[in-house]
Protein backbone atom coordinates (compact mmCIF):
# COMPACT_ATOMS: atom_id res chain seq x y z
CA UNK A 1 0.00 0.00 0.00
CA UNK A 2 1.27 3.46 -0.84
CA UNK A 3 1.30 5.88 2.10
CA UNK A 4 -1.63 7.84 0.72
CA UNK A 5 -3.91 4.82 0.40
CA UNK A 6 -3.04 3.68 3.91
CA UNK A 7 -3.90 7.19 5.18
CA UNK A 8 -7.29 6.97 3.51
CA UNK A 9 -7.78 3.50 5.04
CA UNK A 10 -6.92 4.77 8.52
CA UNK A 11 -9.48 7.56 8.13
CA UNK A 12 -12.25 5.43 6.63
CA UNK A 13 -11.82 2.43 8.92
CA UNK A 14 -12.39 4.69 11.93
CA UNK A 15 -15.71 6.02 10.59
CA UNK A 16 -19.05 4.22 11.02
CA UNK A 17 -19.70 4.61 7.29
CA UNK A 18 -17.36 1.77 6.38
CA UNK A 19 -18.90 -0.87 8.69
CA UNK A 20 -22.39 0.02 7.49
CA UNK A 21 -21.50 0.02 3.78
CA UNK A 22 -19.58 -3.25 4.07
CA UNK A 23 -22.53 -4.93 5.82
CA UNK A 24 -24.92 -3.90 3.05
CA UNK A 25 -22.46 -4.87 0.31
CA UNK A 26 -21.71 -8.27 1.84
CA UNK A 27 -25.41 -8.99 2.30
CA UNK A 28 -26.36 -8.01 -1.25
CA UNK A 29 -23.52 -10.08 -2.70
CA UNK A 30 -24.70 -13.00 -0.53
CA UNK A 31 -28.27 -12.60 -1.83
CA UNK A 32 -27.05 -12.63 -5.45
CA UNK A 33 -25.05 -15.82 -4.78
CA UNK A 34 -28.07 -17.34 -3.00
CA UNK A 35 -30.31 -16.59 -5.98
CA UNK A 36 -27.75 -17.89 -8.49
CA UNK A 37 -27.73 -21.16 -6.52
CA UNK A 38 -31.56 -21.26 -6.64
CA UNK A 39 -31.80 -20.41 -2.92
CA UNK A 40 -29.86 -23.50 -1.93
CA UNK A 41 -29.95 -23.60 1.91
CA UNK A 42 -26.14 -23.90 2.13
CA UNK A 43 -25.82 -20.48 0.51
CA UNK A 44 -27.88 -18.93 3.32
CA UNK A 45 -27.41 -15.12 3.12
CA UNK A 46 -26.71 -14.74 6.87
CA UNK A 47 -24.09 -17.49 6.76
CA UNK A 48 -22.34 -16.10 3.66
CA UNK A 49 -22.29 -12.45 4.77
CA UNK A 50 -21.14 -13.24 8.32
CA UNK A 51 -18.34 -15.47 6.99
CA UNK A 52 -17.22 -12.81 4.48
CA UNK A 53 -17.26 -10.01 7.06
CA UNK A 54 -15.45 -12.03 9.75
CA UNK A 55 -12.76 -12.92 7.22
CA UNK A 56 -12.44 -9.29 6.11
CA UNK A 57 -12.23 -7.93 9.67
CA UNK A 58 -9.70 -10.60 10.58
CA UNK A 59 -7.49 -9.92 7.53
CA UNK A 60 -7.55 -6.15 8.10
CA UNK A 61 -7.13 -6.53 11.88
CA UNK A 62 -10.29 -4.51 12.56
CA UNK A 63 -11.74 -5.03 16.07
CA UNK A 64 -15.45 -5.94 16.29
CA UNK A 65 -16.49 -2.80 18.22
CA UNK A 66 -15.08 -0.59 15.41
CA UNK A 67 -17.13 -2.55 12.87
CA UNK A 68 -20.24 -2.50 15.07
CA UNK A 69 -20.06 1.31 15.29
CA UNK A 70 -21.35 1.33 11.73
CA UNK A 71 -23.29 -1.92 11.67
CA UNK A 72 -25.40 -0.88 14.66
CA UNK A 73 -27.68 1.11 12.34
CA UNK A 74 -28.70 -2.15 10.66
CA UNK A 75 -28.83 -3.94 14.03
CA UNK A 76 -31.24 -1.29 15.34
CA UNK A 77 -33.86 -2.18 12.72
CA UNK A 78 -34.31 -5.62 14.35
CA UNK A 79 -36.61 -3.97 16.91
CA UNK A 80 -39.16 -2.42 14.51
CA UNK A 81 -38.89 -5.50 12.24
CA UNK A 82 -39.86 -7.74 15.17
CA UNK A 83 -42.89 -5.53 15.85
CA UNK A 84 -43.76 -5.67 12.12
CA UNK A 85 -44.06 -9.48 12.37
CA UNK A 86 -47.51 -8.84 13.87
CA UNK A 87 -48.81 -7.99 10.38
CA UNK A 88 -48.22 -11.32 8.56
CA UNK A 89 -49.27 -13.00 11.80
CA UNK A 90 -52.60 -11.16 11.70
CA UNK A 91 -53.17 -12.38 8.15
CA UNK A 92 -53.15 -15.95 9.53
CA UNK A 93 -55.62 -15.21 12.34
CA UNK A 94 -58.43 -17.55 11.13
CA UNK A 95 -56.04 -20.48 10.80
CA UNK A 96 -54.38 -19.67 14.13
CA UNK A 97 -57.74 -19.84 15.92
CA UNK A 98 -58.53 -23.17 14.35
CA UNK A 99 -55.11 -24.62 15.26
CA UNK A 100 -54.64 -23.09 18.71
CA UNK A 101 -54.42 -26.29 20.76
CA UNK A 102 -52.19 -28.29 18.36
CA UNK A 103 -49.89 -25.26 18.11
CA UNK A 104 -49.53 -24.97 21.89
CA UNK A 105 -48.82 -28.69 22.31
CA UNK A 106 -46.26 -28.68 19.49
CA UNK A 107 -44.67 -25.60 21.04
CA UNK A 108 -44.32 -27.28 24.44
CA UNK A 109 -42.76 -30.38 22.86
CA UNK A 110 -40.40 -28.29 20.74
CA UNK A 111 -39.37 -25.91 23.50
CA UNK A 112 -38.48 -28.74 25.90
CA UNK A 113 -36.65 -30.80 23.31
CA UNK A 114 -34.59 -27.78 22.19
CA UNK A 115 -33.20 -27.04 25.65
CA UNK A 116 -32.96 -30.62 26.96
CA UNK A 117 -31.33 -32.17 23.89
CA UNK A 118 -28.70 -29.42 23.69
CA UNK A 119 -27.79 -29.60 27.40
CA UNK A 120 -27.76 -33.42 27.56
CA UNK A 121 -25.65 -33.85 24.42
CA UNK A 122 -23.28 -31.07 25.48
CA UNK A 123 -22.87 -32.65 28.93
CA UNK A 124 -22.31 -36.11 27.45
CA UNK A 125 -19.47 -34.71 25.31
CA UNK A 126 -17.87 -32.89 28.25
CA UNK A 127 -18.83 -29.25 27.80
CA UNK A 128 -18.22 -27.04 30.87
CA UNK A 129 -21.12 -25.93 33.11
CA UNK A 130 -20.96 -22.30 31.94
CA UNK A 131 -21.11 -23.49 28.33
CA UNK A 132 -24.12 -25.73 29.09
CA UNK A 133 -25.98 -22.84 30.72
CA UNK A 134 -25.19 -20.66 27.72
CA UNK A 135 -26.36 -23.43 25.40
CA UNK A 136 -29.76 -24.07 27.04
CA UNK A 137 -31.65 -21.06 25.57
CA UNK A 138 -30.05 -21.27 22.09
CA UNK A 139 -33.33 -21.77 20.19
CA UNK A 140 -34.77 -18.50 21.46
CA UNK A 141 -34.46 -15.08 19.81
CA UNK A 142 -31.20 -13.30 20.82
CA UNK A 143 -32.44 -10.69 23.34
CA UNK A 144 -34.60 -13.20 25.27
CA UNK A 145 -31.86 -15.86 25.15
CA UNK A 146 -29.29 -13.46 26.58
CA UNK A 147 -31.64 -12.52 29.41
CA UNK A 148 -32.27 -16.20 30.23
CA UNK A 149 -28.54 -17.05 30.12
CA UNK A 150 -27.84 -14.28 32.59
CA UNK A 151 -30.49 -15.55 34.99
CA UNK A 152 -29.44 -19.21 34.94
CA UNK A 153 -25.69 -18.55 35.12
CA UNK A 154 -24.51 -18.72 31.52
CA UNK A 155 -22.47 -16.21 29.51
CA UNK A 156 -24.87 -13.90 27.63
CA UNK A 157 -22.44 -12.96 24.85
CA UNK A 158 -21.58 -16.63 24.21
CA UNK A 159 -25.32 -17.35 24.13
CA UNK A 160 -25.74 -14.68 21.44
CA UNK A 161 -23.23 -16.52 19.24
CA UNK A 162 -24.82 -19.94 19.86
CA UNK A 163 -28.24 -18.47 19.06
CA UNK A 164 -27.00 -17.18 15.69
CA UNK A 165 -25.34 -20.53 14.90
CA UNK A 166 -28.55 -22.39 15.82
CA UNK A 167 -30.52 -20.09 13.56
CA UNK A 168 -28.19 -20.70 10.63
CA UNK A 169 -28.11 -24.49 11.22
CA UNK A 170 -31.90 -24.70 11.28
CA UNK A 171 -32.33 -22.54 8.20
CA UNK A 172 -29.71 -24.57 6.32
CA UNK A 173 -30.91 -28.02 7.45
CA UNK A 174 -34.70 -27.71 7.64
CA UNK A 175 -35.59 -27.99 3.92
CA UNK A 176 -33.80 -31.34 3.54
CA UNK A 177 -35.26 -32.53 6.84
CA UNK A 178 -38.80 -31.65 5.74
CA UNK A 179 -38.29 -33.50 2.47
CA UNK A 180 -37.18 -36.59 4.40
CA UNK A 181 -40.15 -36.30 6.81
CA UNK A 182 -42.55 -35.53 3.93
CA UNK A 183 -43.82 -32.38 5.68
CA UNK A 184 -45.43 -30.09 3.09
CA UNK A 185 -47.91 -27.91 4.99
CA UNK A 186 -46.37 -24.38 5.06
CA UNK A 187 -47.86 -23.78 8.53
CA UNK A 188 -46.09 -26.84 10.00
CA UNK A 189 -42.82 -26.10 8.17
CA UNK A 190 -42.80 -22.52 9.43
CA UNK A 191 -43.87 -23.29 12.99
CA UNK A 192 -41.21 -25.95 13.58
CA UNK A 193 -38.49 -23.78 12.05
CA UNK A 194 -39.50 -20.77 14.14
CA UNK A 195 -39.51 -22.90 17.31
CA UNK A 196 -36.03 -24.33 16.67
CA UNK A 197 -34.35 -21.40 14.93
CA UNK A 198 -36.10 -18.14 16.00
CA UNK A 199 -35.63 -15.11 13.70
CA UNK A 200 -33.13 -16.59 11.25
CA UNK A 201 -35.45 -19.56 10.78
CA UNK A 202 -38.31 -17.08 10.36
CA UNK A 203 -36.38 -15.20 7.68
CA UNK A 204 -35.80 -18.50 5.87
CA UNK A 205 -39.50 -19.41 6.23
CA UNK A 206 -40.50 -16.08 4.64
CA UNK A 207 -38.27 -17.06 1.71
CA UNK A 208 -40.54 -20.07 1.18
CA UNK A 209 -43.81 -18.16 1.47
CA UNK A 210 -45.70 -15.68 3.60
CA UNK A 211 -47.83 -18.26 5.44
CA UNK A 212 -44.78 -20.24 6.49
CA UNK A 213 -43.14 -16.99 7.65
CA UNK A 214 -46.16 -15.98 9.71
CA UNK A 215 -46.25 -19.30 11.57
CA UNK A 216 -42.48 -19.11 12.14
CA UNK A 217 -42.89 -15.63 13.61
CA UNK A 218 -45.63 -16.92 15.91
CA UNK A 219 -43.47 -19.85 17.04
CA UNK A 220 -40.51 -17.56 17.66
CA UNK A 221 -42.53 -15.24 19.87
CA UNK A 222 -44.27 -18.04 21.80
CA UNK A 223 -41.10 -20.08 22.28
CA UNK A 224 -39.36 -16.97 23.62
CA UNK A 225 -42.09 -16.52 26.23
CA UNK A 226 -42.30 -20.20 27.17
CA UNK A 227 -38.53 -20.76 27.44
CA UNK A 228 -38.14 -17.65 29.58
CA UNK A 229 -40.67 -19.15 32.01
CA UNK A 230 -39.47 -22.79 31.86
CA UNK A 231 -35.67 -22.63 31.97
CA UNK A 232 -35.09 -20.72 35.23
CA UNK A 233 -36.85 -23.48 37.21
CA UNK A 234 -35.89 -26.41 34.96
CA UNK A 235 -32.13 -25.84 34.83
CA UNK A 236 -31.10 -25.98 38.55
CA UNK A 237 -32.57 -29.49 39.17
CA UNK A 238 -31.27 -30.67 35.79
CA UNK A 239 -27.74 -29.50 36.59
CA UNK A 240 -27.88 -31.16 40.02
CA UNK A 241 -28.96 -34.39 38.32
CA UNK A 242 -26.13 -34.17 35.78
CA UNK A 243 -23.44 -33.34 38.37
CA UNK B 1 -44.12 4.88 4.89
CA UNK B 2 -43.19 7.45 7.53
CA UNK B 3 -46.44 7.00 9.47
CA UNK B 4 -46.04 3.22 9.38
CA UNK B 5 -42.45 3.35 10.68
CA UNK B 6 -43.49 5.79 13.41
CA UNK B 7 -46.28 3.41 14.40
CA UNK B 8 -43.87 0.44 14.59
CA UNK B 9 -41.48 2.47 16.76
CA UNK B 10 -44.32 3.56 19.06
CA UNK B 11 -45.32 -0.07 19.62
CA UNK B 12 -41.68 -1.03 20.22
CA UNK B 13 -41.37 1.82 22.71
CA UNK B 14 -44.56 0.72 24.51
CA UNK B 15 -43.19 -2.84 24.60
CA UNK B 16 -39.86 -1.66 26.04
CA UNK B 17 -41.67 0.41 28.68
CA UNK B 18 -43.82 -2.57 29.75
CA UNK B 19 -40.80 -4.89 29.80
CA UNK B 20 -38.78 -2.55 32.03
CA UNK B 21 -41.69 -1.53 34.26
CA UNK B 22 -42.74 -5.10 35.10
CA UNK B 23 -39.12 -6.42 34.99
CA UNK B 24 -40.15 -9.07 32.44
CA UNK B 25 -37.60 -11.46 30.87
CA UNK B 26 -39.31 -10.85 27.49
CA UNK B 27 -37.72 -8.07 25.42
CA UNK B 28 -39.65 -4.95 24.37
CA UNK B 29 -39.94 -5.66 20.61
CA UNK B 30 -41.61 -9.06 21.27
CA UNK B 31 -44.13 -7.40 23.61
CA UNK B 32 -44.57 -4.69 20.95
CA UNK B 33 -45.37 -7.40 18.40
CA UNK B 34 -47.99 -8.91 20.73
CA UNK B 35 -49.52 -5.46 21.37
CA UNK B 36 -49.72 -4.62 17.66
CA UNK B 37 -51.21 -8.06 16.95
CA UNK B 38 -53.86 -7.48 19.64
CA UNK B 39 -54.71 -4.03 18.23
CA UNK B 40 -54.96 -5.42 14.68
CA UNK B 41 -57.25 -8.24 15.83
CA UNK B 42 -59.39 -5.71 17.71
CA UNK B 43 -59.53 -2.97 15.05
CA UNK B 44 -59.69 -5.29 12.03
CA UNK B 45 -56.45 -5.36 10.08
CA UNK B 46 -53.58 -3.07 9.06
CA UNK B 47 -53.80 -0.15 6.63
CA UNK B 48 -52.37 -0.69 3.15
CA UNK B 49 -49.47 1.58 4.07
CA UNK B 50 -48.60 -0.40 7.21
CA UNK B 51 -48.88 -3.70 5.36
CA UNK B 52 -46.58 -2.55 2.55
CA UNK B 53 -43.99 -1.09 4.92
CA UNK B 54 -43.93 -4.26 7.01
CA UNK B 55 -43.50 -6.33 3.87
CA UNK B 56 -40.51 -4.21 2.74
CA UNK B 57 -38.88 -4.41 6.17
CA UNK B 58 -39.39 -8.19 6.50
CA UNK B 59 -38.19 -8.89 2.98
CA UNK B 60 -34.64 -8.33 4.23
CA UNK B 61 -35.03 -9.74 7.73
CA UNK B 62 -31.86 -11.84 7.21
CA UNK B 63 -29.74 -8.68 6.79
CA UNK B 64 -30.65 -7.51 10.28
CA UNK B 65 -28.95 -10.53 11.92
CA UNK B 66 -25.61 -9.97 10.21
CA UNK B 67 -24.07 -7.43 12.65
CA UNK B 68 -24.82 -9.67 15.68
CA UNK B 69 -23.58 -12.71 13.74
CA UNK B 70 -20.18 -11.12 13.11
CA UNK B 71 -19.87 -11.00 16.93
CA UNK B 72 -18.83 -14.65 16.70
CA UNK B 73 -15.26 -13.35 16.35
CA UNK B 74 -15.33 -12.28 20.01
CA UNK B 75 -15.63 -15.92 21.15
CA UNK B 76 -12.87 -17.55 19.14
CA UNK B 77 -11.12 -18.73 22.32
CA UNK B 78 -13.98 -20.70 23.90
CA UNK B 79 -15.30 -21.88 20.55
CA UNK B 80 -11.92 -23.35 19.59
CA UNK B 81 -11.62 -25.06 23.01
CA UNK B 82 -15.13 -26.56 23.11
CA UNK B 83 -16.03 -26.72 19.44
CA UNK B 84 -16.70 -30.46 19.35
CA UNK B 85 -19.42 -30.71 22.03
CA UNK B 86 -20.89 -27.41 20.86
CA UNK B 87 -21.06 -28.41 17.21
CA UNK B 88 -22.60 -31.82 17.90
CA UNK B 89 -25.06 -30.38 20.46
CA UNK B 90 -26.16 -27.55 18.14
CA UNK B 91 -26.56 -29.69 15.02
CA UNK B 92 -28.28 -32.62 16.75
CA UNK B 93 -30.50 -30.41 18.90
CA UNK B 94 -31.64 -28.31 15.90
CA UNK B 95 -32.62 -31.44 13.99
CA UNK B 96 -34.30 -33.05 17.00
CA UNK B 97 -36.28 -29.88 17.77
CA UNK B 98 -37.47 -29.35 14.19
CA UNK B 99 -38.41 -33.02 13.81
CA UNK B 100 -40.33 -33.29 17.09
CA UNK B 101 -42.19 -29.97 16.64
CA UNK B 102 -43.10 -30.71 13.01
CA UNK B 103 -44.23 -34.28 13.70
CA UNK B 104 -46.35 -33.34 16.74
CA UNK B 105 -48.04 -30.47 14.87
CA UNK B 106 -48.48 -32.56 11.73
CA UNK B 107 -50.08 -35.44 13.66
CA UNK B 108 -52.42 -33.14 15.63
CA UNK B 109 -53.54 -30.94 12.72
CA UNK B 110 -54.13 -33.83 10.35
CA UNK B 111 -56.35 -35.68 12.78
CA UNK B 112 -58.23 -32.46 13.53
CA UNK B 113 -58.46 -31.49 9.86
CA UNK B 114 -60.41 -34.64 9.04
CA UNK B 115 -63.29 -33.58 11.29
CA UNK B 116 -63.50 -29.90 10.12
CA UNK B 117 -62.24 -28.93 6.67
CA UNK B 118 -60.23 -31.11 4.30
CA UNK B 119 -56.61 -29.90 4.64
CA UNK B 120 -54.95 -28.81 1.41
CA UNK B 121 -52.13 -31.13 0.44
CA UNK B 122 -49.94 -29.32 -2.08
Amino acid sequence: MSPRISEIWVYLSASPLLGLTLTLLAYQAAVVINQRCREHPLTNPVLLSVAALVLLLWVTGTPYPVYFDGAQFVHFLLGPATVALAIPLYAQLPRLKRMALPLLLALLAGSLSAALSAVLIGDLLGASDATLMSLAPKSVTTPIAMGIAERIGGLPSLTAVLVILTGILGAVGAPALYTALKIKDPAVRGFALGTASHGIGTARAFQENEQSGAFAALAMGLNGLLTAVLLPWLMPPLMRWLA
Amino acid sequence: MLTAITLLLIFQLAGEAISVFFALPVPGPVIGMALLFAVLAWRGGPSTELRETAQKLLQHLSLLFVPAGVGIMLHWQRLSEEWQPLLVALVASSFITITITALVLHALTHRKAASTTPEQEP
